[in-house]
């Protein structure tokens, strides 16, 4: 057997399943049907364990590993649903809900919106932080789309779709820490930036940060699962 | 170059210094300097002009205990004079060869006997930015030895026997490092120097680069033989700018001599090294993100695996150390891993750069063998608090550590004591605190710092440290509830286990440790709405509220 084609066995949650050398955990998780959320990882991007909800714990091992970038080996017993991992996640919820404005009733992404779907799953019931309140702006200066900084999550999807899928890389992080925020270009009006207006990061955006200005007022569903057929066709070629 | 002609270079060093008399070394580490001691080397140039003996003023790098500078030490005799300035010079010089001047020495014998110098062995002695006093000390010799008479895995042997953990913090098995880095694949491989230095009141790494710049870079290029690399970076942050001149005078210092370029010893081994500077973000001295920055990325770790040791810089085999680990590798190489064994612990070998800041009589550098207790550092090298306070706790590892009470002073300084008590060995700060210190608000202070230097990455250190701060604030003001304390230790939880890197993962570490051995201040805040040591404002506080 090459080394290509190197099979592991590992268990997750009780339940034994087989992966490829180089697969991921979670990867391996969702062909099995079992469920990690993700906030930062998006199918057709790169990874960057960022968000930090999909941690899980490996046996003989204290540490949390971050199951988008974490690759199997063989014998591996996985558990992704711990109550230790369930009180870290819902944690890491509450903290994005009181980072920032994420006003659900009053949002475009309502009933579309990948965090508080994240939160209903999660049992997220009140948030015991203390909000923060920021005053960000709201840029509408594009034709087609407006970034709303009290929506944004920074989970630099639309960073990566712009510089990954579409090339431009208008996309970027300015600032540190609680102060960062995503910027277009050096810090330009989205509307005078070098975007090439394709509207990829607006399709991958899980919360209603960057939506399209035809949609207000009425649903806006996004379509972020273009990416890997996108990719497949890209590969093809 | 050759060994041989290594010591003749030290030779006419020593000839050449034969000729003075008298030796004048004059502190000019960063201290020191601030305090006036480039004025006082010129009056001591002039006086010794006119005096008409025949006296070596050098320019030296750290002596250790900057709260007594400017400092100058004569040799032979050893006679160390503190709070000199200027006005002093002619009467320094005057005393030369009758008695030494009672008003100005300092008796600092106990501060200085229970250390151990190996790091510093040079600092104080030589003159930074000349390469042959290094050569005189022997400097140099261990990088020829080993190119001439060692391969590279007997130089790893060697390194792995001596027990040397990681400096910068981690404390990761220097040997066990390199070894993985010499065994990564590929023709093109990294050494890179993390000078990153980061934390409050922490300078052992500057005062490496300042007075014994060569050492570091004689480390650099020993690792480099070991692992097979060939390119060497020096990453210090742009807010030292002397470390920055002195590495580069001494870098040029190097090559002329030809200790750095290609065939290093007429041999086939070629090493270089550049110089990059930080930009002031302490997350930068995380190595996946000081990988980034070097890169010309913004500084933002990445998860690990891969380890940098299989894909650094620019995705090839990186070796990244800490300067205090680099200083080390010379003296190992010239004495062996056994001789490095005898110094320090069971499990953490050799000696310790720390600097000593706070409430403390002697502040400064300080180098000890490990094992020692903690006890000892604070109050015979140290000298105690001062009068009429009260020692209180120690802070180490900086804003990734914890604070040690006084009933665990006498715990033996090692990566796993200090781990076990809730602290961490860090880069080697030590801030010492007495009664007035009110250990809430010092809490606050480094998770501050953590917040403000988060890189913004992960959710639980970017949004987690800006939590923590806010309820920290809350409890020093008087309105903090005992629910807030709760939320507090579940945020502490969070950060701790679910953050991306180290910068995230220990940013708790000086509220859990503080809530540990200090949870009384935090109760008196809250119930009592008083602080203890009277640095917060809380009756103001409470008075405006209805």
């Amino acid at each position: 057997m090459s080394e290509a084609v190197e099979v592991k066995t590992l268990v997750i949650d009780g339940e034994e399943v087989s992966a490829l050398r180089g697969q991921t955990i979670l990867e391996v998780a969702r062909e099995n049907d079992i469920n990690i959320p993700t906030l930062c990882h998006l199918e057709g991007l790169s990874d960057v364990g960022a968000c930090r909800l999909c941690l899980v714990e490996i046996k003989g091992s204290n540490k949390l590993l971050p199951a988008c970038v974490a690759t199997v080996f063989e014998g591996m017993e996985v558990s992704t649903n711990t109550e230790r991992l369930q009180k870290h996640r819902r944690m890491i919820l509450e903290m994005l809900f009181a980072e920032r404005n994420h006003i659900c009733s009053v949002c475009v992404s309502n009933g579309h919106c990948e965090l508080q779907t994240l939160g209903q799953e999660q049992g997220l019931t009140h948030i015991r932080l203390p909000y923060r309140n920021p005053d960000l702006k709201v840029d509408a200066s594009h034709e087609r789309f407006t970034v709303d900084h009290n929506r944004c999550i920074l989970c630099t999807r639309c960073v990566r779709v712009c510089a990954e899928i579409e090339g431009a890389h208008v996309w970027d992080v300015m600032g540190r820490g609680i102060n960062s925020i995503v910027i277009t270009d050096l810090n330009d009006e989205w509307g005078s930036s070098s975007c090439t207006r394709c509207g990829k990061c607006v399709q991958v955006c899980p919360t209603g940060a960057l939506f399209d200005k035809s949609k207000i007022g009425s649903d806006h569903p996004k379509y972020p699962d273009f990416l890997p057929f996108l990719n497949l066709m890209r590969e093809a070629q | 170059m050759t060994i041989e002609e290594l010591e003749q270079i030290a030779e006419s060093v020593r000839l050449e210094n034969a000729k003075f008399d008298y030796e004048v070394n004059v502190c000019m580490d960063l201290a020191c300097a601030s305090q006036g001691s480039e004025k006082l080397r010129e009056a001591l140039v002039k006086a010794v002009e006119a005096s008409g003996k025949t006296v070596l003023v050098r320019r030296t790098g750290c002596m250790g205990p900057c709260s007594a500078g400017p400092l100058v030490r004569v040799d032979p005799e050893e006679t160390l004079y503190s709070h000199v300035n200027a006005s002093h010079a002619d009467a320094i010089i005057f005393s030369l060869g009758g008695e030494p001047l009672p008003a100005l020495q300092c008796d600092l014998n106990e501060h200085f006997d229970k250390q151990v110098r190996v790091v510093l062995e040079n600092a104080g002695h030589i003159d930074p930015e000349k390469i042959d006093e290094y050569i005189s000390r022997e400097g140099y010799k261990a990088l020829l030895t080993a190119l001439m008479e060692m391969t590279p895995n007997g130089v790893i042997h060697r390194i792995t026997e001596s027990g040397l953990r990681g400096r910068g913090g981690g404390g990761y098995p220097t040997g066990l490092k390199w070894s993985t880095v010499a065994k990564a694949g590929g023709d093109l491989k990294y050494v890179v120097c993390n000078g990153d230095e980061g934390d409050p009141g922490a300078f052992m790494d500057r005062s490496v680069m300042e007075g014994d710049p060569h050492r570091v870079i004689e480390g650099m290029a020993i690792a480099a033989y070991a692992v097979g690399a060939s390119k060497g970076f020096i990453y210090v942050r742009a807010e030292y700018p002397v470390a920055v001149a002195r590495l580069t005078t001494a870098l040029r210092e190097a090559r002329r001599r030809g200790l750095l370029g290609n065939n290093i010893g007429g041999t086939t081994f070629s090493f270089d090294i550049e110089i990059r500077l930080g930009a002031g973000a302490f997350v930068c001295g995380e190595e996946t993100a000081l990988i980034a920055s070097i890169e010309g990325r913004r500084g933002t770790p990445k998860p690990r695996p891969p380890y940098p040791a299989v894909s650094g810089l620019w995705g090839k085999p990186t070796l990244i150390n800490n300067v205090e680990t680099y200083a080390n590798i010379a003296p190992i190489v010239r004495n062996g891993g056994k001789w490095f064994t005898n110094m320090g612990s069971e499990r953490s070998k050799g000696t310790k750069v720390f600097a000593l800041t706070g409430k403390i009589a002697n502040t400064g550098l300080v180098e000890v063998p490990m094992g020692i207790k903690l006890r000892e550092i604070i109050e015979v090298i140290g000298g105690g608090v001062p009068a009429g306070h009260t020692f209180k706790a120690v802070q180490t590892g900086g804003p990734s550590g914890g604070c040690i009470p006084a009933e665990m002073l006498d715990t033996g300084v090692s990566y796993d004591a200090l781990l076990k008590m809730g602290s961490i060995m860090g880069s080697g700060g030590m801030i010492v605190m007495d009664d007035t210190s009110c250990m809430v608000n010092v809490a606050r202070f480094f998770i501050e710092f953590c917040m403000t230097e988060s890189c913004g990455k992960c959710i639980p250190c970017r949004a987690g440290t800006a939590q923590m701060h806010t309820l920290l604030t809350r409890i020093c003001d008087g309105t903090g509830t005992m629910e807030d304390l709760e939320l507090l230790e579940d945020l502490c939880s969070t950060v701790k286990e679910a953050s991306l890197c180290g910068l995230g993962q220990t940013a708790p570490n000086p509220v859990l440790s503080t809530l540990k051995y200090f949870r009384n201040e935090y109760i008196d805040h809250i119930v009592h709405k008083r602080c203890p040591a009277g640095v917060c404002n809380i009756e103001a506080q409470v008075e405006v509220l209805p």
